[in-house]
């Protein structure tokens, strides 16, 4: 198991405490491809940030890839993010004044990788992803459904464990939006990589081998996909 | 990543220059300060060198004495006796008084109507008689010629040394050495012409404007005896001003039968006090120049602090998708203080640059104009510049307030977390 929950807890103190996560148990093989789903305020959000090693959690063991994520300081957080797991997000995310290619390079700029290098490793995630040509131009010359596909490069060339994607089709139309689900059914399947999507469009989800619907800050249930 | 990671200014050169307005505007407040500091110095240097200008040639170090009435009875003299310096006085203080580089002596003639004749041409000019010592006080530029000699003073020679406006309006500045002028009344050889350095000091007439005679010569002709009407001194460097004056003083007195106590028959004026004070208003001048340039630096450096902070304000975004992406608080901080650095030495590198340009600019115009022909003799302003220790400070300044300007903002950055980059509309 790549990702194991044990009874995780948590609770947002602010003028009333609210306890999102009320435990939750979860086991997630790798190269598997699942969804969460659940209604606004079920604790989806935060379940994806505790994977993400974004927010922490207050009981419970998280194990990613055998390590007990607990007590991190922030640059052993940024460390885990960097090596294990990418991001794929509802807006996309790209920083504005970069070109596709160094948006895609930017993890490998973390790692202290020089620039002529992850430059070659960025070029060929954006050849992966249908975009060689589009490598010089700023996000904001990109359509959503390009965007979204830098992001994915982005999101994959750290070679991470995990895929957190969090409403990944979200900003996009129906037809960018199979695209893209389709790239990452493609990339599950290519690569074996361990994906994690959340969201609440019933077609996307319908997409992967596995649905967790969360309610009220517990797992309701886990079921397969109808396939149509 | 090292301090001078190539790749790591590469990146922060990229974020600078994809974001070209707000950088510049971050600039400009820093841009600005340092112009201001640069021209200010350059300005204050400028006058300093223009107003020592008029003192230039002339030693800095130099007493002068003149005699007045006795104002206390001394050894059956009365008080209020008139009294004459001589020539045992130079030779008594160069003999006793330690600390002393040159003694020199002048005695004064005449500026009488025409008194100075060549030919048909007439005109009215100082006569002085000096020792050949004097000219070592008062370096001038010789034009023409020889200053006056030993052998002049020891034989007694009707030889003269004129001042430049002498040669322009009796020979038209052409060499005039070798010719004979009539000085009141009596036909000396001209042996030199000289320029003086120093506009700013004249003793008993403008340098340029008189004839010199040797001292022994003028004696014997005005029937003076072995009187001179002024002595002036250089005192040696390093040695107590004071207390050669005092002992230059009591020679003086002890030679001349004037009571010790008398504070009013010698009078000694003294240059290197006058100097002093000079030195102490441009040093105040410095001073005032660098807080207020300083003080439009720190303003500066405000400037970039506050945009650096809205700067980060307004990345937020960014600076958390880098985070979600793996960036550690370590590599926010440095990459805020570098693109602060970054930003604060190139305006403030510019300024220093357009700064030094524009006092270069200055001091050409300025120098053009005074080879021009409508230029005056005394300058107020003169050579504007920085050196090069002040450039150097003023880097070393630069560089610290970048870093100080970046602090805050950094901070601020570090506190962004990766989640809030997701948690967003």
């Amino acid at each position: 198991m790549i990702i194991q929950l044990h009874n995780i807890n948590k609770t947002y103190y602010s003028a009333a405490p609210l306890h999102v996560l009320k435990g939750i148990n979860l086991g997630i093989e790798a190269g598997e491809m699942v969804s969460i789903m659940g209604a606004s305020g079920s604790g989806k959000s935060t379940l994806l940030n505790i994977l993400g090693i974004l927010d922490t959690y207050d009981t419970g063991e998280y194990l990613l890839n055998g390590q007990l994520i607990s007590n991190l300081s922030e640059s052993r957080a940024a460390e885990y993010r960097n090596r294990l797991i990418g991001f794929i997000f509802q807006s996309f995310n790209l920083i504005t004044f970069k070109n596709a290619m160094e948006n895609v390079a930017l993890p490998l700029y973390y790692q202290g990788i020089r620039r002529k290098k992850r430059n070659v490793v960025a070029m060929e995630y954006l050849d992966m992803v249908g975009l060689r040509d589009w490598a010089d131009h700023m996000p904001n010359e990109l359509s959503g459904g390009q965007k979204q596909r830098v992001a994915i490069a982005r999101a994959l060339i750290a070679q991470p464990k995990i895929i957190l994607a969090d409403e990944p089709t979200g900003a996009l139309d129906s037809v960018t939006t199979e695209e893209v689900i389709a790239l990452l059914r493609k990339v599950n399947q290519e690569r074996g990589m361990t994906m994690i999507i959340v969201t609440h469009e019933a077609s996307v989800a319908n997409a992967t081998d596995k649905i967790i619907r969360l309610r009220d800050g517990l797992i309701e249930n886990i079921e397969a996909p109808h396939h149509v | 990543m090292g301090i001078f990671d190539a790749d790591r200014w590469l990146e922060i050169w990229v974020t600078i220059t994809r974001n070209k307005l707000r950088s510049v505007l971050t600039c400009l407040g820093v841009f600005w300060g340092v112009l201001m500091l640069v021209l200010l110095l350059g300005a204050g240097t400028g006058m300093k060198n223009g107003i020592f200008s008029n003192f230039e040639g002339y030693a800095t170090n130099s007493v002068f004495f003149i005699t007045d009435r006795t104002s206390e009875p001394y050894k059956g003299f009365k008080k209020g006796r008139y009294w004459n310096m001589r020539n045992r006085d130079i030779d008594n203080i160069r003999k006793n008084v330690r600390g002393i580089d040159i003694a020199s002596a002048v005695i004064f003639g005449g500026r009488s109507d025409k008194n100075i004749v060549y030919g048909q041409t007439a005109a009215s000019f100082f006569v002085k008689g000096i020792y050949p010592e004097q000219f070592k006080l008062e370096t001038p530029i010789i034009t023409y010629g020889r200053l006056i000699s030993e052998v002049d003073m020891r034989d007694r020679r009707k030889v003269c040394v004129i001042g430049a406006k002498v040669n322009e309006s009796l020979f038209n500045n052409a060499n005039s050495c070798g010719k004979y002028i009539r000085v009141n009344g009596i036909y000396y050889q001209i042996v030199g012409v000289v320029n003086p350095k120093a506009r700013g000091i004249s003793i008993g007439g403008r340098n340029e404007e008189s004839v010199f005679l040797p001292l022994s010569t003028m004696q014997q002709i005005m029937n003076q005896g072995d009187r001179v009407h002024f002595i002036s001194v250089s005192i040696a460097r390093g040695e107590p001003l004071q207390k050669v004056i005092d002992d230059i003083t009591a020679v003086l007195k002890a030679q001349n039968e004037i009571s010790p106590t008398d504070p009013q028959a010698v009078r000694a004026i003294n240059l290197a006090a006058q100097f002093a004070t000079f030195e102490m208003l441009f040093t105040g001048i410095n001073i005032l120049v660098w807080i207020v340039g300083t003080g439009t630096l720190l303003a500066g450096v405000i400037g970039i602090s506050n945009i650096m902070m809205v700067t980060v304000k307004e990345r937020t975004k960014e600076i958390g998708v880098r985070r979600a992406l793996g960036a550690k608080p370590a590599n926010i901080i440095v990459q805020v203080m570098s693109e602060s650095l970054l930003l604060t030495s190139m305006a403030g590198l510019t300024g220093l640059s357009l700064g030094v340009f524009i006092l270069d600019g200055v001091n050409r115009l300025m120098e053009a104009a005074a080879a021009g022909p409508s230029s005056s003799n005394e300058s107020f302003f003169k050579n504007p510049e920085v050196s090069i220790n002040v450039a150097i400070i003023a880097t070393v300044i630069i560089l610290l307030s970048g870093l100080f300007a970046g602090l805050i903002p950094a901070w601020r950055a570090m506190q962004i977390k990766a989640i809030d980059a997701i948690r967003e509309e």
